[in-house]
């Protein structure tokens, strides 16, 4: 029974496995995206039914069994609840923080794995308990960096605490010194497994975990919930290597390396190095000289906004964080709606850093009903930015700074940017005339075709709504 | 609470300093506006009107002996002599070309502020009384032009024949030239341009004219630092006028606009370019207060010449539209006073270490402080050089490309290692190793190929299947122990909030997106 139960599950693995990766591919287009959920869904049944038959079948009668299993039906059940409620009730602009809380229980549950595997003796004896010592330490370490860098980041991206990056004396070393300190611990648990070793590396793992995600600011955001997404793969792959599980490695790699992917995706589209954003943030270098960037710009009413977008013809939207945070995306959405009834061009034009994670933006618009056809990204929008009639900037600040593109001593420098300064016109949607998050003065503002509205985006939104339904 | 005076104008001038969408600007900056009666009449803005927006109306005396004093023109010595000890007057000064009127103004503790010498830089714009006057000047030169042309402007095809459009050349595609060129090409003229500056082309073409080059060959092409046109050099200018003599036998129509700031108007258009023009064609000589860019224009006044050619010289271009010039002058005003009014407290302040407070102000307590130093605009190209070696400027944002031979290394110690893991590590591992390493490089290959959009989705969904670790804690809660029970029951409990969490708000996520035609 055993035997044959062990068997089908190694098979029922293998097919998991495959169900993944299948799922994953499909997620590369609007067209399959759908199907590719469907297929992770079956994968995670097939992998769960055939992990509860094999345990069951395994300890059958044995009465810790019993207790086991309730207690497995009880959590599956219990979490399973907690984890669809969420799913529905959480707000579009909430995600991020609802996936890096979801990426910290990753964490947390190869914490426990490890903990179990060090508590729980499996009889291994020779070089075998050496490393199974060894796979419990770095288990429990990726997991536990997982945790608690997780859990910072939520309560960043909540606004519980504030996303200003932590700067602790000599933090660079302080990361160094973790991870040496963890090389150290490890060596010495593997020739002495002792209980408080693994107490202390714990303990420094969350420290660390803690450390890594302060000291990173808020606009470094998606590049550290890609990076914990990633980690949150390492520690399951960690898992699979201590529980002798090929399926835990397969998806924690899979996942390890999409999330390290998409990390590189989001450093490339800030011209920075994956080092230099775990090293910090923009905001070392002390500002330089605000007074030759500073200077006279514009303001612009609603009724003025609504008249040059009546008589445009192309217009182009490049929403920021900012959006999300006024919750502008449906008063945005019936905007292009209306001026698209006039039959002007409207497009989305999304920068890969754009909002707190990875194509944050496209979810909200994607929400607020406005088809994905005309949401562009930055390359495909970039050039065509100089034939555009009006450029509406809502809410975005560094992604649209012509410093970037122009003064080399800019501490974005090289980063590429979308150029709404080439439009004939830019209507920058602002609360007031603050540096965004990289702490750099926006040259676009004093721009002889730039005009402010200030207030609050979607307020802005809904006046020129009125006023363009009025003419 | 200081007292802002607005006087009436000198007869013959039809613009006022501010209008009654103005006055309340001015009261929010903390000031005490009084109107001279009558001063808008010219610019249909009723003194009514002025005392409904917020503003005394007085006599004259009252108005001129305001603490500051804002006017169109510059003062006659008379109407200096009327202005209050230690007051301030803001108006077109033309100090580069008046020094007598600056030296006039350089007495009893008076100070003078230029509007029209406010440097041409972004910030400034929106005070620059010269552009926002020209750009109505070009405007209304197009008007002119037209009312004399005996044809319509557009081609026409009709049942009682074929008009053809007219042709309008525009000499300057400054800001009075490009109203100039949309004014008449929106009346469906074709419209030429020429112009000393290249950078302007894209310019004249984005308002529907075609830009006419003047091919020097040889020659550096002219980029101006200062946002104005320079004077140019002798090849240049040959090539030039031998333009002009082409333009000048086919158009219907010339708009000259070309100034030199501080010098003459050049001369562009000859009297032989003028006698090569057909009967009825119009000149509109902009430049012609300043000495005319055509051979026989005369300021002020319309000439017809013995064939027949109408040669507009108005100075008063703006004043013809006086409720817009109005307008226009008086927000520059009022964006200058926000500039030299920060505490928005009614009290005026200058500010010699800002650039362009310290241009605009000629004279100061009485001293002569004209011309100031010199300003550079940003806009030549020649600062693009350094920006195109964007270098470590600043070290956290250079980044050191690995050397091919480095790169290679790596990867050969990572092999390498790898190697030394698998073939010494005991039964499980080399196995695990195997599958992890090819599960990386399929996880790379699928997730490079994923739409930009979808990187949220991708995310949870992920996130999601990393959940998969919940088979772990699975194998682990039916050992027999109690403690290792607990922890794997709350292990299981959150990786299944990951699970099903994950996969429903992905499922809900995709539901969102659509394409535009399902809608």
């Amino acid at each position: 029974m055993t035997a044959v139960a062990g068997q089908v599950a190694a098979a029922a693995y293998i097919v998991a496995a495959l169900l993944f990766i299948l799922s994953l591919a499909g997620l590369s287009k609007h067209e399959t995206s759908r199907r590719g959920v469907a297929f992770g869904i079956v994968g995670m049944a097939i992998a769960l039914v055939a992990t509860v038959w094999v345990t069951a079948a395994g300890a059958w009668g044995d009465p810790a069994a019993t207790t086991g299993l309730i207690l497995l039906v009880a959590a599956v059940l219990v979490g399973g609840a907690i984890g669809l409620w969420r799913a529905r009730v959480v707000e579009m602009t909430g995600m991020p923080e609802l996936i890096a809380l979801l990426h910290s229980f990753v964490g947390l549950a190869a914490v426990l794995v490890g903990w179990n595997g060090a508590l729980y003796d499996a009889g291994l004896t020779g070089a075998l308990a050496d490393i199974h010592h060894a796979e419990v330490f770095i288990g429990v370490f990726i997991g536990g960096v997982t945790f608690t860098g997780s859990i910072v980041a939520f309560l960043k991206l909540s606004a519980r605490i504030s996303s200003k990056p932590l700067m602790l004396p000599g933090k660079n070393a302080l990361n160094v010194g973790a991870l040496l300190a963890f090389l150290v611990l490890t060596v010495w648990y593997v020739i002495t497994p002792e209980l408080w070793l693994l107490v202390l590396v714990t303990l420094l793992a969350l420290a660390l975990g803690w450390h890594l995600v302060a000291s990173i600011g808020g606009g470094d955001m998606p590049v550290v919930v890609s990076m914990l997404n990633s980690y949150s793969g390492w520690a399951a792959a960690a898992a699979g290597f201590l529980l002798d599980n090929d399926l835990l490695i397969v998806t924690g790699a899979l996942v390890g390396s999409s999330g390290a992917y998409l990390s590189y995706i989001m450093c490339k589209a800030m011209n920075r190095s994956f080092l230099s954003v775990i090293a910090g943030g923009f905001g070392i270098e002390a500002p330089k000289g605000g007074d030759e960037q500073e200077g006279e710009h514009r303001e612009i009413d609603a009724e003025a906004a609504a008249d040059l977008l009546a008589n445009a013809s192309t217009v182009v939207i490049t929403p920021g964080y900012g959006m999300a945070v006024a919750q502008a995306q449906h008063g945005v959405a019936d905007l292009v709606q209306k001026l698209r009834e006039r039959g002007i061009d409207v497009r989305f034009g999304i920068h890969p850093v754009a909002g707190r994670l990875p194509g944050h933006m496209n979810v909200l618009l994607a929400e607020a009903k406005v088809p994905y056809d005309i949401v562009l990204e930055m390359d495909e929008i970039n050039d065509d930015l100089s034939g555009v009639d009006v450029v509406l900037v809502i809410g975005a600040n560094d992604t649209v700074n012509p410093a970037a593109a122009e003064d080399p001593t800019s501490p974005i420098a090289g980063m590429p940017v979308l150029r709404v300064w080439e439009a004939d016109n830019v209507i920058v949607f602002k609360r007031s005339m603050a540096s965004g998050y990289a702490g750099v003065q926006n040259p676009l503002f004093y721009r002889d075709n730039a005009q402010m509205l200030f207030g609050d985006a979607k307020e802005k939104v809904d006046e020129i709504l009125f006023q363009l339904s009025r003419s | 609470m200081t007292r802002i005076g607005i006087v009436a104008e000198a007869p013959g001038e039809t613009r006022v300093a501010a209008t009654p969408t103005t006055v309340p600007k001015l009261i929010a900056l903390g000031y005490d506006v009084v109107v001279e009666a009558g001063a808008g009449a010219a610019s249909s803005f009723p003194d009514a009107a002025f005392a409904q927006a917020g503003a005394t109306v007085v006599d004259g005396a009252v108005a001129w002996a305001s603490p500051i004093v804002l006017k169109v023109n510059a003062p006659t010595p008379a109407e200096i002599d009327r202005l209050a000890d230690g007051a301030t007057i803001v108006a077109t000064l033309s100090p580069a070309l008046r020094p007598d009127l600056v030296e006039a103004l350089a007495t009893r503790g008076i100070t003078a502020v230029a509007l029209d010498a406010v440097p041409r830089i972004s910030r400034a714009q929106s005070m620059d009384v010269l552009s926002s006057m020209a750009n109505i000047a070009g405007y209304r030169a197009v008007v002119e032009a037209a009312h004399e042309f005996g044809r319509f402007f557009t081609g026409q095809v009709t049942a009682a024949g074929k008009v053809p459009p007219a042709k309008v050349l525009v000499a300057g595609a400054g800001v009075a030239g490009l109203a100039a060129i949309g004014a008449a090409s929106s009346l469906g003229a074709i419209v030429r341009a020429t112009d000393p500056r290249p950078e302007v082309a894209d310019q004249v073409a984005s308002i529907g004219g075609q830009y006419l080059e003047v091919v020097v060959p040889e020659e550096e092409k002219q980029v101006s630092s200062d946002g104005y046109a320079k004077a140019t050099s002798e090849a240049y200018d040959r090539r030039a006028a031998e333009i002009y003599s082409e333009q000048a036998a086919d158009v219907d129509i010339i708009i000259t606009t070309a100034l030199i700031p501080g010098r003459p108007a050049p001369r562009l258009i000859t009297a032989a370019d003028v006698a090569s023009m057909r009967s009825g064609s119009v000149i509109v000589d902009m430049a012609a207060g300043q000495g005319g860019n055509v051979e026989g224009s005369v300021a002020g006044e319309k000439v017809v010449t013995g064939n027949g050619v109408m040669i507009l010289g108005y100075t008063d271009l703006p004043g013809r539209l006086p409720q817009q010039a109005s307008q226009l002058f008086a927000t520059n005003l009022v964006n200058l006073l926000k500039l030299l009014t920060p505490g928005k407290d009614g009290e005026l302040t200058i500010d010699f270490d800002d650039v362009v407070q310290r241009t605009v102000t000629v004279v100061q307590d009485g001293a002569v402080t004209w011309p100031p130093p010199p300003v550079q605009v940003s806009a030549a190209p020649a600062a693009k050089a350094p920006a195109a070696s964007t270098g470590s400027a600043t070290g956290s944002t250079a980044r050191k490309p690995m050397s091919a031979g480095a790169r290679t290394g790596l990867i050969a110690v990572g092999i390498a290692a790898l190697f030394a893991v698998c073939a010494f590590a005991p039964p499980p591992l080399p196995q695990h190793f195997l599958v992890l390493t090819l599960a990386i490089v399929v996880g790379f290959y699928v997730i490079g190929h994923v739409a930009h959009a979808l990187h949220t989705p991708l995310m949870s969904v992920t996130n999601a299947i990393s959940g998969i670790i919940v088979v772990g804690a699975m194998v682990q809660i039916t050992v027999p122990d109690l403690t290792v029970q607990i922890l794997a029951a709350v292990a299981v409990l959150v990786a299944s909030i990951n699970i099903f969490g994950g996969f429903a708000v992905t499922r809900r996520m995709l539901a969102m997106f659509q394409k535009g035609e399902t809608r």
